[in-house]
């Protein structure tokens, strides 16, 4: 990817910190990490539901669930972090955010470890991932916010769900 | 697609049932007393008579009558089975065989005698068998003034078990005019001693009909001897406007507000129509039609889908309950989410005429281009389709009518010289046969050039130099992508884009496209489409612990995987099916379910008009109401499914894409097969 | 409307005539040849209906229907037999064996369909 589409995917996320800079989040933990979403894509947060697996999908989008008559992805974030899909435990929650995809609005179940709060970052706090010295794929990471001496990172769903297959 | 002509089977089939029944005879001849050439030679005839007054052939039926007759006789010991009856039936052969070429003949003398040389076979010398009358024809009921009926029935003990549906009997019942319905469910058992297949309930019903009394009698003609039924006409009521067509038919009164009549066609110019005055008329009239957003609509489909989701887990939970009032709630909602979803489907139905009018400038300007002759002309405007459907058609229908005027249509000198009119016709055309949509396009052109698609298919490696290959695969080779026969590229067909996205575009609308083609008089294609798109009835089935949909409309049969054949199959891809070797694929190595295989595997034969492909599947569960979700653009990349639904209790089924599994059992044959 | 029909008939014409009705009808059409096959197959499938002629080689229609009618899986399936007018006596034992309803032969394709929604219901 080109520096320049990589910054013009950085501003496209950066759009909703208002104007004091701040953003509104919900944070979650994946693999002793703590991820956050902008809280105006969450739809809902809900307990694990039955899944079903679609052979042949994506490993990280490998499952959809029945979410109110709609059938959703459940995508599993850990996976394209290269984390390893750890086993559900009585905290786990799937988080519906509803986000553009090719033009469309689509619903996607984000598996978590755990739910935490609803919290406003500020952007002076703020960071983009370093190029160098970090095992996830920087592009895959809007930017890291520093609270109460640990990172939050705030993904880039978009590219992430972008990901296709070699063909 | 062509069907054979019955008759013409008929024929063929004639000719072996004599051929058997001669054989029998002549055994017969050697040992009269064989019981089984006595029953061969009965079945034989009986087929022949049943056949034959299936198509026409009156006079074989009636002659063939007689000796089949003098064999029923034979077989249920009645008579015995004499030379002289074998002899009789031996020489009435070829009287019948003339029967079959020529039915209309008068063949009466020969028949005559022959008949009396079996009388005597069978009778000595007795009274002549009464003639085989035809079936009574049943006269029409004549529509009647309104009567009331109290009907009370009950039915058999065992009638649910025999395939009788009391709901059914009850339907047609409410088809006859208004009902009132109690059922009286006090003979009821107590649970310890019920018997779940049985019937214990019984109606009480008061119908106001305008039919007769022999109406309802018709309606329980199949239990008729069996049941209980109690029938009092309660008062007749003021008479109706007698139906004067067919008896079925109710008069309906004549609309208050009289529908404007269509625009006559006329020569000379007609006055404007008045305005309707203002006031109540148009106010009823505007009541008539009501425009709705078409957003709105696809909500309340997706309502109605829900609906019927949640009834299929009311149902599952009422046929596991005891309590007999949840059952008959859970019946009456299946029964009013059916009748709301057929609803539901009627609405969206739209005629497809607003889809041919575009054609008409099209072809127009098409002309111009080509420097054509073109006639187009529309047939069956007012089919209707899903709206869904009509809006997907729209860019393949403009692609085949231009590929039918470029490639098709010759130029006005080219027809003349062909002997031809000079103005090339292209039909389009609309119909609804079962379940489908027929959309057809057919020109009177040069047709296909077969040779010119072998060589184009040959040259592009989509079949081998000299491949056996049968007419439609020919035929169906333009579809495929990359292909265009044009010799020359003309701007109007573009370069062989677009016939491969039509064939795509259709099947993703679960149909099908059929090609017709003759040298010299034209082409024809048929687009056959579901009425519907949002529900389809589904075969559910489990793969490992997956539970997945198959369209029943592409499920062609059912069988089991015996362990031998399962063991005789490994390494190789194919099962024999009376005959015929169809490849098939393990659905649980498709699907990577790491699971044992059930003991009892099942192979669910799927098919796209042509191609069959077996597919693996450790259990059939059954049908299942399919309400369609799409699937999202994460999984656009996944081919084997077309979408996915919602099962009772709540958890989502994948939905098998026919079209792509097909072509992956061919492929995978394909490539076992080159791998010796 | 639509539907899974089993029909068993050892005459091709009638099987032809049956199937060509049906389908123009909506229905969904397997065949079987005798009622050896037919049994066969209604064990393999699921039909919602079955039209059986009885007169037929290697197993008539009122064995399979007997045969049928034993498995839980078939019990309520309705069972069409087509028959003549003169096979009274068969009628009456083929409704004994299980069956739902009878056509007599030969019979109106109109009114093979007529019968067939009469015997499926809405």
């Amino acid at each position: 990817m080109s520096d320049r589409l990589q910054t013009n995917i950085r501003q496209l996320a950066d759009m909703h910190w208002n104007d004091n800079g701040e953003l509104e989040v919900l944070t979650f933990d994946l693999h002793g990490e703590t991820f956050a979403i902008e809280a105006i894509m969450v739809q809902e947060i809900l307990d694990l539901l039955p899944e079903t697996a679609v052979p042949g999908a994506m490993a990280f989008v490998g499952s959809v669930i029945n979410f109110r008559g709609k059938v959703i992805p459940l995508a599993d974030i850990r996976l394209a972090f290269g984390m390893e899909a750890g086993a559900s435990t009585i905290d786990s929650r799937i988080v519906v955010i509803e986000i553009e995809l090719q033009g469309e609005l689509t619903l996607v179940g984000i598996r978590t470890d755990k739910v935490n709060e609803v919290t406003t970052l500020s952007r002076d706090m703020s960071e983009p991932p370093p190029s160098v010295g970090m095992k996830w794929r920087p592009d895959y990471i809007n930017c890291l916010v520093k609270r109460g001496g640990q990172f939050i990172i705030l993904p880039n769903l978009e590219a992430i769900f972008s990901f296709r297959k070699e063909a | 697609m062509s069907m054979p002509d019955p008759v013409a089977v008929f024929r063929i089939e004639a000719a072996e049932l004599l051929e058997q029944i001669e054989t029998g005879l002549l055994d017969l001849t050697h040992r009269l007393n064989d019981k089984d050439q006595i029953d061969a030679v009965f079945r034989g005839l009986h087929t022949l008579k049943g056949s034959g007054a299936m198509f026409g052939f009156d006079a074989l039926a009636a002659f063939t009558h007689h000796c089949e007759t003098a064999f029923d006789r034979v077989r249920k010991g009645e008579k015995p089975a004499t030379s002289e009856l074998v002899a009789a039936v031996l020489a009435a052969q070829d009287h019948m065989r003339a029967l079959i070429e020529n039915p209309t003949d008068d063949h009466g003398e020969i028949g005559e005698r022959l008949l009396a040389q079996l009388r005597l076979a069978v009778e000595g010398d007795a009274p002549a068998p009464v003639a085989a009358s035809a079936a009574p024809v049943e006269t029409a009921a004549v529509a009647d003034d309104l009567h009331t009926f109290r009907i009370r029935f009950s039915l058999p003990l065992n009638s649910m078990v025999n395939g009788t549906n009391p709901l059914g009997l009850l339907d047609e019942l409410r088809d006859l005019g208004e009902c009132h319905v109690v059922a009286d469910t006090s003979a009821i058992p107590s649970l310890d001693v019920l018997v779940p297949t049985e019937l214990y309930v019984s109606w009480d019903v008061t119908l106001t009909t305008d039919q007769p009394r022999s109406a309802i009698d018709d309606v329980f003609i199949f239990v008729l001897d069996d049941m209980t039924l109690n029938v009092e006409t309660i008062a007749a009521e003021a008479p109706v406007v007698k139906a004067v067509a067919a008896p079925a038919v109710v008069a309906v009164p004549e609309p208050v507000v009289q529908p404007v009549p269509a625009p006559v066609a006329a020569a000379a110019p007609r006055p404007q129509p008045v305005p309707e005055p203002a006031g109540e008329k148009q106010q009823a009239k505007a009541a008539e039609n009501v425009r709705v957003p078409a957003e709105r609509l696809d909500e309340l489909m997706d309502r109605v889908g829900e609906l019927v989701i949640a009834q299929s887990r009311l149902r599952q939970l009422a046929s596991t309950s005891m309590d007999i009032q949840l059952r008959s709630v859970s019946e009456e909602i299946e029964r009013l989410s059916g009748e709301l979803r057929d609803t539901m489907m009627v609405l969206r139905m739209v005629p497809v005429g607003s889809l041919f009018g575009r054609f008409r400038r099209l072809v127009h300007d098409l002309a111009r281009e080509t420097g054509k002759i073109i006639e187009l002309e529309t047939e069956g405007e007012t089919t209707e389709v899903d709206k869904t459907v009509i809006e997907r058609l729209a860019d393949p229908l403009v692609h085949l009518v231009r590929n039918s005027i470029d490639h098709g249509l010759e130029t006005p000198e080219e027809r003349r010289a062909a002997g031809k009119e000079e103005a090339g016709k292209v039909l389009l055309s609309a119909r609804q046969a079962g379940g489908e949509v027929i959309i057809t396009i057919k020109d009177d052109g040069r047709g296909i050039n077969r040779e010119r698609v072998r060589a184009k298919a040959e040259s592009s490696g989509l079949m081998q130099p000299g491949q056996q290959i049968s007419d439609q695969d020919l035929l169906q080779m333009i579809f495929q992508p990359g292909f265009s026969t044009a010799a020359q590229v003309t701007n109007l067909s573009g370069r062989g884009v677009g016939m491969d996205v039509v064939k795509k575009t259709v099947e993703a609308l679960r149909g099908a496209i059929d090609i017709t083609s003759k040298p010299g008089q034209g082409s024809e294609v048929a687009l056959r489409i579901p009425l519907t798109l949002a529900i389809i009835d589904g075969l559910l089935v489990r793969v490992g612990e997956g539970r997945y949909v198959i369209p029943l409309s592409a499920v062609e049969e059912c069988l089991e995987l015996s362990l031998e054949e399962d063991l005789r199959s490994r390494g190789r891809s194919f099962i024999s099916l009376r005959d015929s070797l169809v490849p098939f694929l393990r659905l649980r190595d498709l699907f990577r379910t790491g699971t044992k295989p059930d003991t009892h595997q099942k192979v669910v034969v799927i098919s796209t008009g042509t191609e069959r492909v077996g597919m693996v599947v450790d259990q059939i569960i059954g049908d299942h109401q399919t309400v369609i979700k799409s699937m999202s653009k994460l999984h656009h990349d996944v081919a084997t499914f077309s979408g996915a639904t919602i099962l009772g209790d709540g958890s989502v089924a994948l939905i098998l894409d026919v079209a792509h599994l097909v072509a992956a059992g061919q492929q995978q044959e394909a490539h076992l097969r080159a791998a010796g | 409307m639509s539907g899974r029909i089993l029909t068993v008939d050892d005459s091709a014409s009638i099987r032809l005539t049956t199937k060509v009705t049906l389908t123009n009808a909506g229905y969904e059409i397997t065949e079987a040849v005798n009622g050896a096959e037919g049994l066969e197959k209604a064990k393999a499938g699921e039909f919602d209906l079955i039209v059986t002629d009885l007169n037929m080689p290697v197993m008539d229609g009122l064995t399979m229907i007997e045969e049928l009618r034993k498995l839980p899986a078939h019990m309520g399936v309705p069972i069409i037999f087509l028959t003549t007018e003169s096979d009274a006596d068969l009628k009456a034992r083929a409704k004994a064996a299980g069956a739902t309803g009878w056509l007599t032969k030969p019979f109106d394709p109109e009114n093979l369909v007529k019968i067939v929604k009469k015997v499926l219901g809405k």
